[in-house]
């Protein structure tokens, strides 16, 4: 492998895990869901190179489904919906920047120290896709559980899910990414579908323990 | 040869006739008619499934039978076959009140051949990316039945199913991943590193800590779906707002598909000696679930959310078992997996129709039973008795199996495991007092019942805790071998 196509395969891995960051402190919708469709970008241009590299084609149909379906479809329809549903001025936080930021990081240095350690034996450029992508599924979830509005709790499983399409791709010759791809962007589109529908705009928490009971069914 | 040539066919048959039937029952409008035909299909995928025990085909790239899960597939198929006809009496109830709409029921019945086939695809996948698609188009086919009711409950229910089930099997993804990662060096590029017959065989040349890491992810993320302890917040949801024949389905069916996966990957672990021993983390869990479980019980105002724990409780058992290893401890574990299956989906049909006939899931609401309506209540009586683990009933052997193999080599957690277990019984036991007993009251009219399936099951177990048949023990003790 040449030393041009490595650099470019981490420039794009490294910028995803950045554009993650990018997230993480976005407390409007309206910006977080352009730094999402921003992130996609990023996803469609890395596979796409993994597929120029690996002389994949197939992983063509990736980059595509993610160019198209995550980068365009899923931010325009979010964007929509959130103005339908009177959210959209809406700001989100739980935890301050500067302690998300703080975790964001600990979560990056972890994942480069687990995945680094055990991918000793397999080439390198399959090593450092894996640690940035589990750098993003891990941002992702510190996302989901650091949100508190439906939908940007979405946008942090959208991009978990873009770190596992960055670590499908990067395993070299691994079948059936395609299918797995098709099979969470149907995902993707029931959530959203279902926040259309359900008109979910919080869950989880509620400041209002009465109507956590309620929703147990456990109320005394 | 005849019987060869049949079981070749039949393999294709337990995929093929749930799918034909969802897309036959999404087309149907009547009722009744589509009733029958869903119960129709069950059959004859039970059929299919048990003509695999004479003669398995070849395992190919995406699909294997080996008696491991032969024995899941029949028991899914079983219980999926007499949630069936409980679920059209069910099913007709709800309509007759209302609660349910024609559409909605066409749509139910559609999601239940769908989920059937979501979790026959799951258990014969010889590809470890497919088990995985299989098992995310399960937890889909839930979340739209959860959902079903369309009350504000239900579909938060449904929505906290579908994040938590969602990002598990998120990280079950990267965990296959991590395992293609570690068989390509060994086994090649291309679809035979995720073909799971050749990576047992080959595993022990795998790099082992890519494998250690690999079992974390997936212990996670499928353990998400088992309903291990901490990753369990979405069960007594799921269970108390859905119709009651998916809670059955869920807690019977579901939790052991996503267990099988686990344990294919455990037996993946446990061929190559260099990796970590995947046995300590799932007796952990398997510990910490049923522990949690068994305190969670006692504050329970909700019948289907009593239950609910109780699957949580009982899956941490049968986790722990298979953590434990063994001949022994594997065969309590299948036992237990078994009794579990049935016992579980048959208080759940009993629960059911106690719901519909009280017209509320309130513990509070629905006292003296036995008195309002005593087959309904006595039935759910020998459940809970049965559930609880007490002689001569099935669980209680396998629950017994459980300890005294565990005593013999961990007596510490032996110790750990029989508190729980008695902790959970006495919560159990609690609650079932206020139930069954005491003051009756709400609605005594009659209920208009299927006691069939439940009956059925209660007489397996039943007879399963007096008498095992020599043949199913033999059966039982070599999948445990198989197991390891």
């Amino acid at each position: 492998m040449s030393g041009l196509d490595f650099d470019v395969a981490h420039l794009l891995a490294g910028s995803l895990v950045l554009v993650s960051f990018l997230e993480l402190y976005q407390d409007r919708l309206y910006a977080l869901l352009n730094v999402y469709a921003a992130h996609a970008l990023v996803l469609a241009a890395s596979v796409a190179w993994q597929a120029l590299i690996q002389d994949a084609p197939h992983l063509y149909v990736t980059a595509t489904i993610a160019l198209i379906f995550k980068a365009i479809v899923i931010p325009v329809a979010l964007h929509r919906m959130i103005v339908r549903l009177g959210v959209h001025r809406e700001i989100d936080k739980v935890v301050g920047v500067g302690p998300a930021m703080l975790a964001g990081m600990g979560l990056v240095a972890l994942s480069m120290v687990v995945m680094l350690r055990v991918t000793q034996e397999a080439d390198p450029l399959t090593r450092e896709d894996l640690a940035f992508a589990l750098a993003v599924v891990l941002l992702g979830l510190l996302m989901m559980v650091t949100r508190r509005n439906a939908v940007s709790q979405v946008v942090g499983f959208m991009s978990l899910e873009n770190g596992l399409v960055l670590a499908a791709t990067g395993a070299k010759g691994m079948p059936l990414v395609v299918e797995i791809s098709v099979a969470f962007s149907i995902l993707i589109a029931f959530i959203v579908i279902g926040i259309f529908l359900f008109r979910i705009r919080e869950r989880f928490d509620t400041v209002d323990v009465h109507a956590l009971d309620r929703f147990r069914g456990e109320r005394r | 040869m005849m019987i060869d040539g049949w079981a070749v066919n039949a393999l294709p048959g337990v995929l093929v006739v749930p799918a034909v039937a969802a897309a036959l029952l999404a087309i149907l409008p009547n009722y009744r008619a589509t009733a029958r035909l869903n119960v129709m299909a069950t059959t004859l995928t039970l059929i299919c499934a048990l003509s695999l025990f004479f003669g398995k085909p070849q395992p190919g790239p995406y699909l294997l039978v080996d008696d491991l899960n032969g024995t899941f597939i029949v028991l899914t198929t079983f219980v999926g076959f007499t949630t069936s006809i409980f679920s059209a009496s069910y099913i007709g109830h709800e309509l007759e009140i209302g609660r349910l709409t024609p559409a909605a029921v066409r749509f139910y019945h559609t999601m239940y051949q769908m989920l059937m086939f979501a979790m026959n695809l799951a258990l014969v996948a010889n590809n470890i990316g497919l088990m995985w698609v299989a098992i995310e188009l399960a937890t889909l086919t839930t979340v739209l039945m959860v959902g079903i009711y369309r009350t504000h409950e239900a579909l938060e229910a449904a929505w906290k199913y579908f994040i938590l089930g969602s990002v598990g099997i998120a990280l079950a993804l990267f965990g296959t991943i991590l395992v293609y990662v570690a068989a390509r060096p060994v086994v090649g590029e291309g679809v035979d590193a995720m073909v799971w017959s050749v990576l047992v065989t080959r595993a022990g040349a795998f790099d082992p800590a890519l494998l250690d890491v690999a079992f974390v992810f997936l212990l996670l993320g499928y353990g998400t779906k088992v309903g291990l302890a901490l990753l369990h917040a979405w069960l007594p949801d799921a269970h108390a707002e859905g119709p009651t024949p998916i809670s059955a389905v869920l807690s019977g069916l579901l939790l052991n598909v996503a267990l099988y996966a686990l344990l294919r990957f455990k037996m993946l672990l446990a061929a190559n000696p260099a990796a970590i021993a995947p046995g300590p983390l799932m007796v952990t869990l398997g510990l910490l679930s049923l522990v949690f479980a068994a305190f969670m019980l006692y504050r329970r105002r909700d019948i289907k959310r009593l239950f609910a724990y109780s699957s949580i409780e009982h899956m941490g058992i049968i986790t722990f078992a298979f953590g434990m290893g063994g001949p022994l401890a594997n065969f309590a574990g299948l036992l237990h997996m078994t009794m579990h299956s049935l016992t579980k989906s048959a208080i759940f049909f009993a629960v059911g129709h106690v719901a519909q006939v009280k017209g509320t899931q309130r513990i509070a609401d629905m006292g003296g039973l036995t008195e309002t309506h005593p087959v309904l209540g006595w039935s759910l009586i020998l459940g809970v008795v049965a559930i609880a683990g007490l002689p001569p009933l099935g669980i209680f052997m396998s629950e017994f199996l459980v300890v005294s193999s565990t005593f013999a080599r961990e007596p510490p957690l032996a110790i750990l495991l029989v508190a729980g277990i008695l902790i959970g019984v006495a919560g159990l036991f609690l609650r079932l007092n206020s139930i069954a007993f005491g003051e009756p009251r709400g609605p005594a009219a009659k209920a208009q019942a299927s006691y069939v399936p439940m009956f059925s099951h209660l007489a397996l177990v039943l007879v399963a805790g007096i008498y095992m048949p020599p043949a199913l023990v033999v059966w039982f003790q070599n999948v445990a071998g198989l197991l390891g």
